[in-house]
């Protein structure tokens, strides 16, 4: 009995940080902070993850929601130029449609959820999150690479769509910007890029037809 | 009963588990006052200077000297800085700092926690370091900082890219996520216990990955040649310059346990950790020692040879040189061990016995 009261109190600890922060991400009054607030319940997240015996799940939300896309988030948000009475005076106008969604989202989860429980299996996998012994890395490797490898395959392949067109899409060639070919810049010699000028009193180096290196 | 059971489930392993914390904190933070100093003496000496002197014998106190400067001085918070987001900077980038900590094995089972997905936990830990330096940019409600804060989130998350994939290619040979492992992976053959010693080690077969790993690590931990958040000469300290005494204390000994975090990360990756470089020599906490400090002495000497790059040039060689050349190196260390059938260590091993 001892022994699991130290992972319900962690439990209790992670979920109502999580539910906390979660709720002071809508209520905060700037939006920097309301990142900071989803930060720490990506955080407990990963906590409940650890919790339930999913270590690796638990390190990839880390990595990649709070180590690369969070702070994106924080980058855009830093930017902002809003006015942050002006949005907040609108919360009392959109909060039944936001309740509505809350609503919906909810009862889907439950839904979910409740499946999930009365499913055959559920059960066994409750009691013991890594049947075998087999650590959950290696499982999941397992299964996406020798199991659902053309899956796997096929959704890299959708990502890599994506991101070739959101480059497509925001890159543009502008005229009239100074850029530095940097390849041209390593294959400069001293002989194209010094010369020597002997400078007449009173006239300056303006006053040389010898100005450009090139000469 | 109940009272005896809690005692010996929950009492003596937790002390014993915060004794361990305690011992490896107070551990690197002494550390970090004598390799502070090693810092400047080095970074003197290639200017002919004669760096802290006065201090104690050698100047060797000088860290100390300062420690008492920071932590005796006025905490000064700029008007219109958000207060808490404002002082929990500093002390995300040390905490975050010496969390880190806790999975590095010093030696032969000398770890606080040995857990399954150790090098995961490490990139994750030291992918938040960011957010000290884009906080306290930030909160500073202040230019330059908020210059230095932006700098650093594109710099950091772009290098994290790339150190990623180089875990990547070191983990395929190793077969294990766990930093032990990593080590162990770098000793004798489990088949036929042959050892080499210093060519035993990964940096020989992930030559190429070492210099990258080592140039995106100065670059993670925001060391010369690539520290932009803080450029003196464009953004007078960047984030840092509306900190004082304590904070500031906190941000510098968050950065230097990063550096020496990133110093204890190459010796697992690349120079077999606790192992001896001689086959016969006995293994132990001395060598990964001395690996880390030969490996700051490195960090200290390219601050003080190399002039500091610009953004663009920074982006350049993150995005379009190191990734690039990272992916290729995984893409060419799996092709190698299909073709050449080698196994990872943790099957190999688990094929021998």
């Amino acid at each position: 009995m001892a022994a699991q009261v130290l992972p319900v109190i962690a439990f209790y600890l992670f979920a109502g940080v999580a539910i906390a922060a979660g709720f002071m991400v809508t209520v905060a009054r700037n939006p920097v902070r309301s990142v900071l607030w989803l930060i720490l319940a990506f955080f407990s997240a990963a906590g409940l993850f650890v919790l339930i015996g999913a270590e690796f799940v638990a390190m990839l939300l880390l990595i990649v929601y709070v180590g690369a896309v969070a702070v994106l988030f924080l980058f855009v948000v830093m930017m902002l130029d809003v006015d942050f009475a002006e949005l907040r005076a609108g919360m009392a106008e959109y909060l039944p449609l936001g309740a509505l969604i809350g609503i919906i989202l909810l009862i889907e989860i439950a839904f979910a959820v409740g499946v999930g429980f009365a499913s055959e299996g559920a059960k066994a996998i409750a009691v013991d999150p890594a049947p075998g012994g087999v650590e959950n890395t290696r499982a999941l490797g397992l299964l996406l690479y020798d199991d659902y490898a053309l899956l796997f395959q096929l959704a890299g392949l959708i990502l890599l769509v994506a991101m070739i067109g959101a480059i497509v899409l925001t890159l543009r060639t502008r005229d009239g910007v100074k850029k530095q070919s940097v390849v041209a810049q390593m294959h400069r010699t001293r002989e194209e890029s010094v010369a020597l000028v002997t400078v007449k009193p009173g006239e300056g180096v303006g006053g040389q037809t010898g100005t450009t290196p090139a000469e | 009963m109940e009272d005896f059971s809690f005692v010996s489930e929950y009492l003596i392993p937790g002390g014993w588990i915060l004794l361990q914390c305690l011992i490896l904190t107070v551990g690197i933070l002494v550390s970090l006052a004598f390799l502070l100093y090693a810092d400047r003496k080095i970074w003197a000496a290639v200017q002919l200077r004669k760096g802290p002197n006065v201090v104690g014998p050698f100047g060797l106190l000088q860290s100390f000297a300062d420690f008492f400067k920071f932590v005796l001085k006025e905490v000064v918070i700029p008007s219109g800085a958000d207060r808490v987001v404002f002082l929990l900077a500093p002390l995300m980038t040390f905490i975050l700092a010496f969390a880190a900590w806790a999975v590095i094995p010093v030696a032969d089972r000398w770890v606080i926690s040995d857990i399954n997905v150790g090098i995961l936990y490490l990139f994750a830990i030291s992918s938040l370091g960011v957010y000290g330096v884009i906080m306290g940019g930030w909160a500073s409600n202040s230019k330059y900082p908020f210059l230095g804060g932006l700098r650093s989130a594109a710099q950091m998350v772009s290098y994290e890219v790339s150190i990623g994939f180089i875990l990547v290619a070191v983990l395929m040979t190793v077969g294990s996520l766990n930093l032990s492992d990593i080590v162990l992976a770098q000793g004798p053959d489990p088949k036929s216990g042959a050892y080499y010693g210093v060519f035993s080690w990964y940096w020989l077969p992930h030559f190429p990955m070492l210099i990258l790993f080592f140039i995106s690590a100065l670059a993670e931990t925001n060391r010369p040649p690539f520290d932009l958040p803080e450029a003196e000469s464009e953004l007078v300290a960047g984030y840092q310059v509306e900190y004082s005494s304590t904070p500031y204390l906190l941000f510098m000994i968050g950065e230097y346990a990063n550096i020496v975090l990133m110093c204890a990360m190459t010796t697992i990756l690349f120079f077999g950790g606790w192992l001896s470089p001689v086959p016969g020599l006995p293994d132990g906490v001395l060598w990964m020692v001395f690996k880390i400090v030969f490996l700051f002495f490195i960090f200290a000497f390219v601050k003080a040879i190399v002039p500091r790059y610009r953004y663009d040039q920074l982006m350049r060689l993150g995005w379009k040189v190191i990734l690039p050349l990272s992916l290729g190196w995984v893409v060419a260390t799996a092709l190698v061990m299909k073709l050449f059938d080698v196994a990872p260590y943790t099957y190999a091993k688990a094929l021998a016995g």
